[in-house]
């Protein structure tokens, strides 16, 4: 393969349920080499795999089939490649869902699916968590356990050629990193390299946080036409330096602020950003506004990867019972005050942790910073963990019952209801963690596994299981 | 605003002078902040120390607050321990993620020169 000089790689989504229309406009029109679509947030996982315990076909992400039948046409005209992690919590049954939704829109499709960041039987209940150090099986009972892979569990995937990459767990830069070092040919132990491709896959992550999106301040920051907000793409370079920009006549702005508040954000050491691939520094990356929502980017520093990968464990956490109720006009903060202190008195005993806010008042920030005022309005909120969902419920019906139980005027009554996961971290030794390569595609009933430690001439072939029995890789460790 | 202050001063907010976005890991909550004008870097460097982030914020954060400098950016990075009643997944507050926690950043009173 010649090396590519440079290489434009968009980003068409940033979280789970992001815009789809943004990703449609930069397939059709971006002139992508890839496409890359980051749909995991740290919950993600385990709420999936809650679907896929209730369904084992199910697991993946639900927006899967919404994303896919606006964007593999385009794919199929443009001749870009789509790299994603709506695999979710069944990397095979997505992979299988893609083929299904290809073989409908008469296209023929090739599917790589890169499985093992499923650890859940890998996973020792005494090893202790990074947020308290207590075991991890002292948190109750497990869902789901899933380690962060890094770019290298997805070059043997995109080595294959496969049109679309689907994974579960992956380093959210790793998705942006693995083209990058497929198509100029880094190697896995050039920290330098990985640095910089890596605080590039880092700025894109989050499609629209680039370009203006989660920014504007009227007055202060303006932003125009968030409405029809353009997602972000990157030129790279084979050097690991790039320049951001979004297709003309879209809304938002790439400017170096929007690009710094991105460089930062939820990075909590800008000197040492550890991935699975690298650890990088940010401190000295230097960006530059070439105008017309172009910003380029270089600098970023790396050493040496890890040994551990970061292991994302989900847990059940019982319900969470809300209720709100909303009081106006005269003394309306006194009234839901007495609300909330009567509904306070009802629950406290049974259900300690609930909690009292006054929308308009403190909700949000947890004080007023002691500028105590009267707004024409006041919604009260009542919340509460209960460890059954009849426990948790209590709080929303405590709430509807001021309606003939309250303070007066009270209005616009609603309850909630949700099932809690909760995560925490550990770590985990990257050589324990074995991946793999499923290969699909719209032409052929067999399916070839390709472990990633194999040289990638020595492949397995299997049967395609029935898509009625539960995939083969669920909730089993690696073989 | 205050009149308090000696006369060549004015207390004001941080929005007045910065911009910031907050980001969360877990019950952490991290606090990335940006002066809109060069000049004001060091100004923001002088008083706006973990200390007085700590006691800005302290109806919020239960832990340590950690600052890093970053002159480059124009920037101040402020990593908050305990900032999200227990984090994202099982807090029961209502911003679990802490997402809003950057006004509450720029709500912080700064001095600086009355005369701009």
């Amino acid at each position: 393969m010649t090396p590519q000089k440079t290489i434009r790689i968009g980003c068409g989504a940033g979280f789970q349920g992001d815009r789809i229309d943004p990703a449609v406009i930069l397939a059709a029109q971006g002139k992508l080499d890839w496409l890359v679509l980051e749909c995991l947030a740290e919950r993600t996982v385990a709420m999936a795999q809650l679907r896929r315990l209730a369904d084992s076909d199910q697991g993946y992400d639900p927006l899967l089939r919404s994303r896919m039948q606006a964007l593999l046409p385009l794919l199929k005209r443009n001749g870009f490649r789509l790299v994603s992690n709506l695999g979710a919590a069944n990397p095979v049954g997505a992979g299988r869902e893609v083929i299904a939704m290809a073989r409908a829109l008469e296209l023929p499709m090739t599917v790589a699916v890169v499985t093992g960041d499923d650890v859940l039987g890998l996973l020792d209940p005494d090893t202790p968590t990074l947020e308290t150090g207590r075991a991890v099986g002292d948190y109750g009972a497990l869902i789901s356990a899933n380690a962060y892979l890094g770019a290298d569990a997805i070059l043997p995937a995109l080595a294959s050629g496969a049109e679309v990459i689907i994974t579960g767990r992956v380093a959210d830069p790793s998705l942006f990193l693995a083209p990058m070092m497929h198509a100029f040919g880094w190697p896995i132990d050039d920290p330098a390299l990985l640095a910089r491709g890596t605080v590039i896959g880092h700025l894109l992550e989050c499609a629209g946080q680039l370009t203006g999106g989660y920014f504007a301040d009227p007055g202060k920051k303006d932003v125009r036409d968030l409405a029809h907000l353009g997602f972000p793409f990157c030129d790279v370079e084979s050097t690991g330096h790039g320049t951001f920009g979004k297709v003309a006549g879209t809304g938002g702005m790439i400017t170096l602020r929007t690009v710094k508040e991105q460089l930062l954000y939820e990075v909590n050491d800008p000197r040492a950003y550890v991935t699975p691939d690298v650890v990088a520094d940010f401190s000295g990356v230097v960006l530059t506004d070439h105008g017309d929502d172009r910003v380029h980017v270089a600098g970023a520093t790396g050493s040496v990867r890890t040994d551990t990968l970061k292991v994302s464990v989900g847990y059940r956490a019982g319900y969470l019972g809300e209720g709100e109720i909303s009081y106006a006009g005269p003394n309306a903060r006194a009234r839901a005050e007495l609300a909330g202190a009567i509904v306070h008195e009802r629950l406290h005993h049974d259900l300690p942790d609930v909690r009292i806010d006054l929308i308009g008042i403190d909700s949000t920030h947890r004080t007023d910073f002691g500028h105590p005022h009267d707004p024409y309005e006041v919604r009260l909120r009542v919340a509460a963990s209960g460890s059954t969902r009849e426990r948790a419920e209590r709080v929303g019906l405590e709430v509807e019952a001021l309606y003939t139980n309250g303070p007066a005027g009270g209005g616009g009554a609603r309850k909630f209801i949700s099932e809690r996961v909760g995560i925490v971290s550990t770590l985990m030794p990257r050589d324990l963690v074995e991946t793999a390569v499923v290969h699909l595609s719209t032409e052929t009933t067999t399916t070839m596994a390709t472990a990633s430690e194999m040289p990638a001439a020595v492949e397995d072939i299997v049967e395609v299981p029935d898509p009625r029995t539960p995939p083969m890789l669920h909730g089993a460790p690696p073989p | 605003m205050s009149t308090e202050s000696a006369p060549s001063r004015s207390v004001r907010t941080l929005h007045d002078i910065a911009h910031c976005r907050a980001g969360d890991k877990g019950d952490t909550s991290i606090l990335s902040l940006f002066v809109y004008r060069e000049e004001d870097f060091e100004l923001v460097v002088e008083q706006v120390t973990a200390g007085a982030v700590t006691a800005h914020l302290k109806d919020t954060v239960r832990g340590e607050v950690t600052r890093h400098v970053l002159p480059q950016l124009g920037a101040l990075q402020f990593v908050c321990a305990h900032a999200l009643a227990g984090g994202v997944t099982t807090s029961t507050a209502l911003d679990t993620h802490g997402k809003a926690l950057s006004f509450a950043l720029l709500a912080m009173p700064i001095e600086s020169k009355a005369a701009r």
